[in-house]
Order: C-alpha cells, then sequence, then structure tokens
C-alpha cells in the first residue's frame, strides 16, 4: 500500500501482514535509497498493531504496511540487521508489551512517564562499560554548562582519545504524544506542535498542520502554501546562521559570533513583524493564516535579506579562509557515507555525507511541488562540511524567498469551517525543517477521535552521528562536534 | 586581515543603547488590557478557546503566568474585550499581580513586601545566574541566550549567566520542570550558596503553560523553593527578561 506525503488513507486498506512478511517489508531499507520514516505501535483492545511507513530518495510514494501482535509477544530483533531500525524498536519496547529478542542494543530510549518498567527511572540507565584498567570514563551532563537543554553524554577514553560515546536522553520528556490525543482543542494541538522543538516552529507546525487538513479534507490555497515556504527558509536561515555563530564561539572566533549573533537577529526581527513573534509562533495553522504576507511585509522581508546577504558572505567568507578557524574544524568529527547510510541519517548531517535527502525534493510539500531550491550536497562528513552546508543553504535560501516574493500574490484566506476528522484514517505528514525531516503521524477511530499521535523528530536518527562523530576524536573537540550538528534534546524527549 | 576590518566596519555598532526604553513593534504580543466594553450575554468564549486555561470569569480576567500569548482570545471576542498590546514589562515576584483585571491598564508592579530581607541586603549591581532547563523548548533557552548577545548586551547590568552554580546568586529554570530532570533542579538550586533567588522563566515554568494536564511533570518543588520572580512570555522576548532582572533590583533596593 502506497500514500503521498501529507495524505490520509483508511486504516482497514493497509497491508497486514505476519511478522515475517513485515519483516521483509523493513529490510527493503538494505536498499540505500529507502529509508524508515516511521515505525511505531498502537494499542488497540488486546492487539498490539505495528505500523511502518517507507520513503524513498527518489520517488514521492511513501509505502506502508502493519503487524498485529499480540501483547506479551517476543519478536525477532531487526537491529543487527537494520541498525537504523534499533531507535524504533527500543521506543516500542519501552512503551509496549513487546519483547525484540537477540537486540544487540535494547536499552530505555527516554524513561516516558507511561513506561512499562516503572521500576527502573532515569537514573538506572545501564551504560556501556569497558573493564580496562587503561581506560577512564567521562561524564557530561545532564546540567551543562552553557544556556542550554539537559542531556548526559558518557564517553570512554583512552587518555584524551574518545573510544566511544553513549548518549543518554529523556530529560525534557513532557509526554507530547499524549497531550495531542488527550485534548481535543485544535488551537491546544497547534499551540502544542509549536513547542515539540521550539527552535523548529516552522517545520513542526506545518507537519502538524497538513495532519489536520489531510484528516479534515481541507486544502491550502497556493499562495499559502507559497507563504509557508518562506517561513521554513526563514527559519532555516536564522537557525543555520545560529549554528555558525555557536562554532565560532567554540573556536573561540570572538568576531564571527558577535556578527553572527546580530545577523540572526535580523531574520527573526523578519518574524516577528510577520506575526508578533521572534519563532514564528502563531503564523503556521491548518489551511489557514491570521498573518497573510502584506506589501509592507514583503519589502520588510527583501529590505531584511538585502541587508543580511552582504554582511553575511563577508562574514562567512572571513571564518572560511582562516587558518585558525580551520585547523579545528577540517577532518574533525568525520561521519562517513556508510554510516550515514546504515543509520538512516536525515537531513544536513545525510547531506554533509554524499547522500541527496532531502524531504523537499523527494516528497515535495508546500510550494516545492511548483519551485524547488537547489538541494547542497556536500561529501567530507567533517565538521567542516556541516559548517560549510550551512552557509551554502542559506544562500540558496535567501535567493528560492526572493524567486517566491516575485510570484506571491496578495490574498487573505478564509478560515476553515470543518474541524470534524475523518473516522478510521492513518495521515502521515513529512517536512523538511533546517535541521532535517520531521515526520508527524495520526491515526483516527471510528467517532473521528485521535487516539495516536506520533512525532518524529530529526534528531531521533541524528544524535547517533554525534555518537559516532567523536570517535577517535580528542575529547576536547566533543563541544564543536556536538554544536555543528546542533540536535534537539526536547525533540527527541517528546 | 583587509577583509576581516572591511567586516568589521560593516558590522558597525549593532547595540540597543538603552533596553530600558526600547519599544518593541505594535505587533508584539506583550500585556493584554481588558476593556470595560460590555460582553456578549452569556459568551464564554475566551475561555474555551484558551489553550492554557488562563481566563476565568466573573468578572473576566488573565492570569498572566499562565498565559502563552497565543492572541486567540483576542481573535475569538466579538465585542473586543481582550487587546494585547506590545508592552514588554510583564514580570512580577507575585502571581496576584500577574493578574489582569477589567478595566485595569496600569503597568504591573511588585509586591515589595513579599521580596525577602536577605535578598534585599545581599544583592549589590551584579547578579550572576545558573540556568536549569527542565522541558523548556529551546526557546526560551535562545532568548536567554540573545540577552547576552551584541544586541541587547545585558553584560551591560552585571547580569551574567555562569557556568558554576557554586559562584551564582540566583537560579532560572525554564520549562514545566519534568520528573525526569526533577533532580538537576534540585541538585543545582542546593548548590547554590545562600541567600538565592529563583527566577522562573517563560509560560512553561510560571504556570505550567501547556503542560499542566501532562503526568511528565513535578512541579510541587516550586511550593519549596519559593519562586523570586515570575517572567511569562512564550518564548520570553530578551527585553521582558533583561527589564523584568532590572525592575525586580530596583523594587529590592
Amino acid at each position: 500500500m502506497e500514500l503521498i506525503n501529507n495524505t490520509s488513507i483508511d486504516i482497514n486498506e493497509i497491508p497486514q501482514l505476519d511478522y515475517n512478511t513485515f519483516c521483509d517489508f523493513l529490510l527493503k531499507i538494505k536498499n540505500s535509497t529507502f529509508r524508515c520514516v516511521n515505525y511505531f505501535a498502537h494499542k488497540d483492545d488486546s492487539k498490539i498493531i505495528l505500523f511502518a511507513f517507507i520513503a524513498s530518495d527518489i520517488k514521492p510514494t511513501i509505502e506502508v504496511a502493519c503487524c498485529y501482535v499480540d501483547e506479551g509477544s517476543k519478536l525477532h530483533s531487526l537491529s543487527k540487521d537494520l541498525p537504523s531500525i534499533n531507535v524504533f524498536e527500543r521506543e516500542i519496547e519501552e512503551q509496549f508489551n513487546i519483547k525484540f529478542e537477540h537486540s544487540p542494543w535494547n536499552k530505555p530510549l527516554r524513561f516516558p512517564f507511561d513506561r512499562k518498567n516503572k521500576e527502573i527511572s532515569i537514573s538506572d540507565y545501564p551504560f556501556f562499560k569497558i573493564e580496562n584498567h587503561e581506560l577512564h570514563q567521562v561524564g557530561v551532563g545532564p546540567i551543562h554548562a552553557g544556556i542550554i537543554e539537559p542531556g548526559h553524554f558518557r564517553f570512554i577514553c583512552n587518555g584524551e582519545k574518545v573510544i566511544h560515546l553513549e548518549i543518554q536522553l529523556g530529560y525534557q520528556h513532557r509526554g507530547i504524544e499524549n497531550l495531542m490525543i488527550s485534548n481535543n482543542s485544535p488551537v491546544y494541538r497547534n499551540k502544542l506542535a509549536e513547542i515539540i522543538s521550539g527552535d523548529t516552529v516552522v517545520g513542526h507546525t506545518l507537519a502538524h498542520s497538513y495532519i489536520i487538513e489531510a484528516l479534515t479534507n481541507t486544502k491550502s490555497a497556493l499562495n499559502l502554501e507559497l507563504e509557508r515556504s518562506i517561513a521554513l527558509e526563514l527559519e532555516r536561515i536564522a537557525m543555520h546562521t545560529f549554528g555558525l555563530s555557536a562554532l565560532s564561539t567554540d573556536v573561540a572566533y570572538q568576531f564571527g559570533c558577535v556578527a553572527l549573533q546580530d545577523l540572526r537577529t535580523i531574520i527573526i526581527n523578519t518574524f516577528m513583524t510577520w506575526c508578533g513573534n521572534r519563532f514564528a509562533h502563531k503564523l503556521i495553522e491548518p489551511a489557514f493564516s491570521k498573518y497573510p504576507i502584506t506589501n509592507e511585509i514583503k519589502d520588510t522581508i527583501r529590505k531584511n535579506l538585502q541587508e543580511f546577504k552582504p554582511r553575511f558572505e563577508e562574514v562567512t567568507n572571513v571564518l572560511f579562509n582562516m587558518p585558525s578557524v580551520l585547523n579545528r574544524f577540517e577532518s574533525i568529527g568525520i561521519v562517513t557515507e556508510i554510516q550515514a547510510k546504515e543509520m538512516q541519517f536525515v537531513g544536513m548531517t545525510a547531506r554533509t555525507c554524499g547522500l541527496e535527502r532531502d524531504v523537499r525534493k523527494s516528497n515535495p510539500f508546500a510550494y516545492y511541488n511548483e519551485l524547488c531550491p537547489e538541494i547542497v550536497v556536500l561529501n567530507h562528513g567533517d565538521v567542516k562540511a556541516r559548517a560549510k552546508i550551512r552557509q551554502l543553504e542559506i544562500f540558496e535560501s535567501i535567493e528560492y524567498i526572493y524567486k517566491l516574493l516575485e510570484l506571491h500574490k496578495t490574498e487573505t484566506f478564509k478560515k476553515p469551517t470543518n474541524s470534524s476528522l475523518k473516522p478510521n484514517q492513518i495521515a502521515l505528514s513529512l517536512t523538511e525543517g533546517w535541521r532535517g525531516e520531521v515526520c508527524h503521524t495520526a491515526i483516527t477511530d471510528e467517532q473521528g477521535n485521535c487516539i495516536r499521535y506520533k512525532v518524529k523528530d530529526p534528531s531521533l536518527h541524528n544524535w547517533m552521528a554525534l555518537a559516532l562523530s567523536v570517535r577517535n576524536n580528542d575529547i576536547s573537540d566533543f563541544p564543536i562536534c556536538n554544536k555543528s550538528f546542533d540536535l534537539s534534546y526536547c525533540g527527541f524527549d517528546l | 586581515m583587509f577583509e576581516h576590518l572591511k567586516a568589521f566596519i560593516h558590522h558597525g555598532k549593532r547595540y540597543i543603547p538603552d533596553p530600558t526604553k526600547a519599544v518593541l513593534p505594535n505587533i508584539h504580543t506583550g500585556k493584554p488590557v481588558i476593556t470595560s466594553q460590555n460582553c456578549e450575554i452569556n459568551c464564554t468564549k475566551c475561555v474555551e478557546i484558551c489553550p492554557s486555561q488562563a481566563i476565568e470569569l466573573n468578572p473576566i480576567s488573565i492570569q498572566l503566568h499562565k498565559c502563552v500569548f497565543c492572541l486567540e482570545c483576542q481573535h475569538t471576542c466579538s465585542v473586543n474585550k481582550i487587546q494585547f498590546t506590545n508592552e514588554l514589562q510583564i514580570s512580577s515576584n507575585s502571581i496576584e499581580k500577574l493578574r489582569i483585571k477589567e478595566g485595569n491598564n496600569n503597568p504591573i508592579t511588585f509586591d515589595t513586601d513579599k521580596i525577602r530581607k536577605e535578598v534585599v541586603q545581599k544583592i549589590g549591581r551584579a547578579l550572576r545566574l545558573r540556568l536549569v532547563s527542565a522541558g523548556s523548548c529551546n526557546g526560551c533557552e535562545l532568548e536567554l541566550g540573545a540577552s547576552g548577545n551584541v544586541n541587547f548586551d545585558m553584560g551591560r547590568y552585571g547580569i551574567e549567566f555562569l557556568a558554576s552554580p557554586r559562584h551564582c546568586d540566583g537560579l532560572v529554570i525554564t520549562g514545566p520542570i519534568t520528573e525526569n530532570n526533577f533532580d538537576s533542579v534540585r541538585l543545582t538550586y542546593d548548590a547554590i550558596p545562600e541567600p538565592k533567588i529563583v527566577i522562573l522563566v517563560g509560560s512553561c515554568a510560571t504556570g505550567g503553560g501547556l503542560f499542566t494536564q501532562s503526568p511528565a511533570l513535578r512541579r510541587q518543588i516550586l511550593s519549596e523553593l519559593k519562586p523570586d520572580l515570575y517572567i511569562p512570555g512564550c518564548p520570553i522576548h530578551p527585553l521582558t527578561f533583561i527589564n523584568g532582572i532590572l525592575d525586580f533590583l530596583k523594587a529590592a533596593k
């Protein structure tokens, strides 16, 4: 069974496979142009249903299959064959009465409040150990030395060299998925989608809006889709600039840090004049916008980008030509193409490893159907590549926004009247936030109530990229590796 | 080197000369005003639409520490009873002072009696803070980071975030305080030397925001910590944060 991005299908039409055939279905992602965009469980009366969605980097259809298993089932784990499936299996095993046997890494994922095993708490996480008196462990977090979110990093080092890093998250767990189904108010849900990850507001609210649009059978006006694309690209520019600023801080390049912070302010203040919030809260909602782009806002966006671009170009050109900066960026924290394929990394991380993986191109949404920016792909997979891709993507986004502004026609939108959800549906939405692929999935019951809401932030896949990248690097390079990925803690913990 | 100098010159001066006098664009969502306009009979639309149960009726009032500034109440009201202004000073040390009442358009003030004596005596000009994020979405963290950046530069007032709680005067909490990060809040609070202040930043921290019904939280600790300052916002604007702290310091003097 296939579906297109941002649509829904009848849940009964999904082929019900037995677990062995279901495994064969998942094994398709061994071919590296396929990836599993979501794999989760849902409890239905006495049965547990496993849903899996497989998308492709080269075609727009997403394949879906499901598998009914009994509670308390012992299933054969696929983690050995498909390491990228491991996070999904850990998530399912943590929340449902299912055991994945022979898994090489069946540890708790985020210690949610509705976990099956309440006897262990977040302080009991079983860390990987190497018994050797020449090695030592370094623990960092959950409280960090900066103004950032909590997470624990456990290094095993040989002297200064990192042998292994294990990342434990879950500290930010707020129960987002549960709140999404326990409160039926569309306003509440939309607002909640904004704070799934507060730095990817547009990415997540857009995915949520498409879910609601698919389930209520409404369609956005083309002009609204165009405005959404502008918002998404502005968010990309703002957060990429922030990333470059933070990378400058971590290599003690003061001017880069200061100048890029200021440049980011220009972009987020553009959101402020557009919708009254620097992070684009209130801007995106299903099939409607309270803040349509007027000619004045168009002028502000143009003016701000014209101010931003030459200065950004100047500062980043200096940055990427400074020997002291390059010395810290080049060949540090390498993620290989093989790792990226095997672990199914998404977004910027995948695109710096030579994979052309971008939802804007493969499963177009918003205005990307009509017009898509050039997808930047780099090959080195190191800190420098992840810094450089930010610069190049910003240039692409600016050009793209200029083109969209040319095409834009001022229009006010009508608020959709239908807010009741279609019964017995499953809807899937993929969007490309600045970090990578955001995936939302929702299931409705016979009465049209949302009974399962699943959120997947790109960080779910990409935290592993950080763990792999620091191996055989000096531990002093960890901060810069971490910042080069700039992953979300709360997006992972939900 | 010339390229570097050129970039430096083009960067120019970027700081806001006086954050206490800065005005945000009209579209910014700051302090709401509840007009004396008559409501439609038996209308409860604003209460129903509010995602964070911040509005109470008879007479109508908004509890600003619970508000998430989504403007839905303003949009849904047919008589323009509730209007959000761009007023950015929305901090107080008392939840009661953060209640916006009908027809009252006075600035939000501090309850000076509630400010603890030892805090008044101890706080000099500088203030060093330690942040613990307990379920925040990274929005408030980004804005707290921006408060110290080249534009807002709160360092000019001696306000700064430090890494070690031992060197700090106070704890800043963002997020609704999750069960899983409860220990961090506790440990950091205990590690800060007395007398210490506790500042709640952002709607999630001040009133639970959208998470009041979440079973994954452990907010009971707040009754023990006795917060000294509430700074609501979703996320807070850097100017709201800086002015909130400065007003608090002024009130404590």
